[in-house]
């Protein structure tokens, strides 16, 4: 078995006085998928945000490809080349066309010659049925449209992982299944990825590993059958019919 | 994933009409609609235009009517005298109007490089920062007039070797030193509303701090503030006018020199004419963009 794309040791954060992670550890292999679920401000964005380095940790080590990227001489930017993240409000850029939402991070930052970037992302947009919306602003597109170019607009640099934050969670119920069924398919084609999200049946298909955040910890992980369907733990299993009762199993 | 292709769901791009195969001819109702939507506009355009005859024309008979109209004709509105001064006030105005370009262009550089300052995290330019803020603080908050003023005659009183004594020179710079103020506090606002979120997507695509401004944060700060800039490039053209204060002979310093040969008051209306030809297509512009872009915005928030 190679090393994993992911470890977490000992991760701690906080704000303040606030306690929002403590001793997070856990391992995603390479082609797997390793699911957060847990009540809103558990801090699971918080979680991603740190992979990211887009937070600052108080403790512990984050190990990408087995390179300790927690370390204080590591280029934040460097890091982030090899990292997708999507996040819950889309976040695209409204100033700018699908296509150039697309190409800007290729070009400027890896470099990658204009017309090679179009050509992707054309064959990008093309494989997930965005290719007539290439020219339209991002404000003519419904919220799964604009979700399912975010995410597009995330692998266009080829990420080793792929970090996606409740991307379901601001679009209406009919909206959820285009997006979901893009991450099912990128599953399916062997990406790595870490997400966080409240869609259970969702989470039972792609998830390799379920975790479940309590006021920061991880309380309970395993298998996507074990966690759902039979938790251990008390506090898993209000959480787990709570969702249910919100009608999201 | 294939199956989702061109259907196409929500907010649809604007293109032709759905075609049902069938020509679509309206029926009786619609038709009968419009006939009395036609009458009603017919209606509204009858009242429009009887109304203002009717308040204008009043306006205009009282108006000459009255008893000091000659003499007020005669002091503020006698064209032939004004067709007479006005290329001596046009020629003014030409300083005007390249003063404002000069201007304009220094404002919009320092302005922004102002903002770029006070909106920066740097530790290196915390000094920086500071004296940014001191100088935005002290140049919004003192009359233009004085500034021009203080350096159009203070300067020249130091006599300072190989430090110019032009007025017109002083008096420009004092315009940049405050307008740049404004303007500044005008961008750091654009940059300060662009939700942190939109950096956050930037970065988290690896791009670097200096690459997030230039690609994602000034073009969205840009676009908003836009219009409040125009407002201030409107005000900036009327407030050349002050350095006449300091003998430039711009349009207000012409359009004087001639009422006080005639004691006639029309060259300042001459002048105020040319200001308002400038001026008044501006601010339409602006109000246009204005509405364009708030249109915008709620397109966004329903969407
Ligand atoms: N930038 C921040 N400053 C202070 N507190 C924060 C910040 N971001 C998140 N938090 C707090 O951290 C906790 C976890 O938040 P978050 O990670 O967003 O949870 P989740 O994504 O699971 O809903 C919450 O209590 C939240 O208020
Ligand atoms: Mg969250």
């Amino acid at each position: 078995m190679s090393a994993p794309v992911l470890r977490i040791e000992k991760l701690r954060k906080s704000f303040g006085a606030e306690i929002v992670l403590e001793d997070i550890t856990f391992t995603v292999p390479e082609h797997t998928a390793t699911v957060f679920i847990g009540a809103s401000g558990s801090g699971k964005s918080t979680l991603l945000r740190c992979i990211n380095l887009l937070e600052q940790i108080d403790d512990g080590v984050i190990k990408l490809d087995g390179q300790d990227i927690s370390a204080a001489d590591v280029n934040p930017d460097e890091v982030r080349k090899k990292l997708g993240m999507v996040f819950q409000s889309f976040n695209l850029f409204p100033h700018m066309t699908v296509l150039e939402n697309i190409i800007l991070a290729p070009t400027k930052v890896q470099g990658v010659s204009q017309d090679e970037a179009v050509d992707q992302a054309f064959k990008l947009l093309e494989r997930f049925g965005l290719r007539d919306k290439a020219d339209q602003y991002p404000d003519r597109l419904s919220g799964g449209q604009q979700q399912r170019v975010a995410i597009i607009r995330s692998l266009a640099r080829s990420p080793r992982l792929l970090l996606l934050d409740e991307i379901t969670s601001a679009l209406d119920p009919v909206l959820v299944n285009e997006v979901l069924s893009t991450v099912r398919e990128l599953k399916s084609e062997g990406m790595t990825m870490v997400l966080a999200t409240h869609e259970m049946g969702f989470a039972k298909q792609v998830a390799n590993e379920v975790c479940y955040l309590h006021q920061g910890r991880i309380l309970e992980w395993g298998a996507p059958e074990e966690i759902l369907e039979a938790p251990k733990r008390a506090e898993t299993r209000e959480f787990i019919k709570r969702v249910h009762d919100a009608g999201r199993l | 994933m294939s199956e989702n292709r061109g259907r196409g769901s929500g907010g649809n791009s604007g293109s032709a009409p759905y075609d049902f195969g069938g020509a679509w001819q309206p029926s009786e109702i619609e038709l009968a609609r419009r006939v009395a939507r036609k009458k009603r506009n017919q209606k509204n355009a009858l009242i429009a235009a009887l109304s203002s005859a009717l308040v204008l024309g009043t306006l205009i008979v009282v108006i000459v009517t009255s008893p000091g109209w000659v003499t007020l004709r005669n002091t503020f509105f006698k064209w032939a005298y004004g067709v007479e001064v006005l290329p001596k006030i046009l020629l003014g105005f030409a300083t005007n109007a390249t003063l404002t370009v000069i201007a304009g262009t220094s404002v919009a550089l320092i302005g922004l490089l102002v903002a770029l300052i006070r909106t920066s995290r740097t530790p290196a330019l915390t000094p920086f920062r500071f004296l940014a803020t001191i100088y935005v603080d002290v140049f919004r908050g003192v009359p233009l007039l004085l500034v021009i003023l203080l350096v159009g005659f203070g300067i020249p009183a130091l006599q300072i070797k190989g430090l110019t004594n032009s007025v017109l020179i002083l008096g420009t710079l004092a315009v940049i030193i405050t307008y740049s103020a404004y303007v500044a506090e005008v961008i750091r606002s654009g940059i300060l509303t662009v939700h942190p979120s939109q950096r956050a997507a930037a970065r988290s695509l690896g791009l670097s701090h200096s690459q997030t401004l230039r690609y994602v944060v000034l073009p969205q700060a840009f676009k908003r503030v836009t219009p409040p800039l125009l407002n201030d490039l409107v005000a900036l053209v009327k407030d050349t006018g002050l350095i006449s204060i300091l003998g430039v002979t711009d349009a207000v310093r012409a359009a004087q020199i001639q009422t006080s040969k005639s004691f006639n008051y029309t060259p300042y209306v001459m002048a105020a004419l040319i200001f308002l030809a400038v001026t008044i297509p501006l601010t339409r512009a602006t109000d246009r963009m204005l509405r364009k872009s708030l249109e915008r915005q709620n397109a966004q928030g329903q969407a």
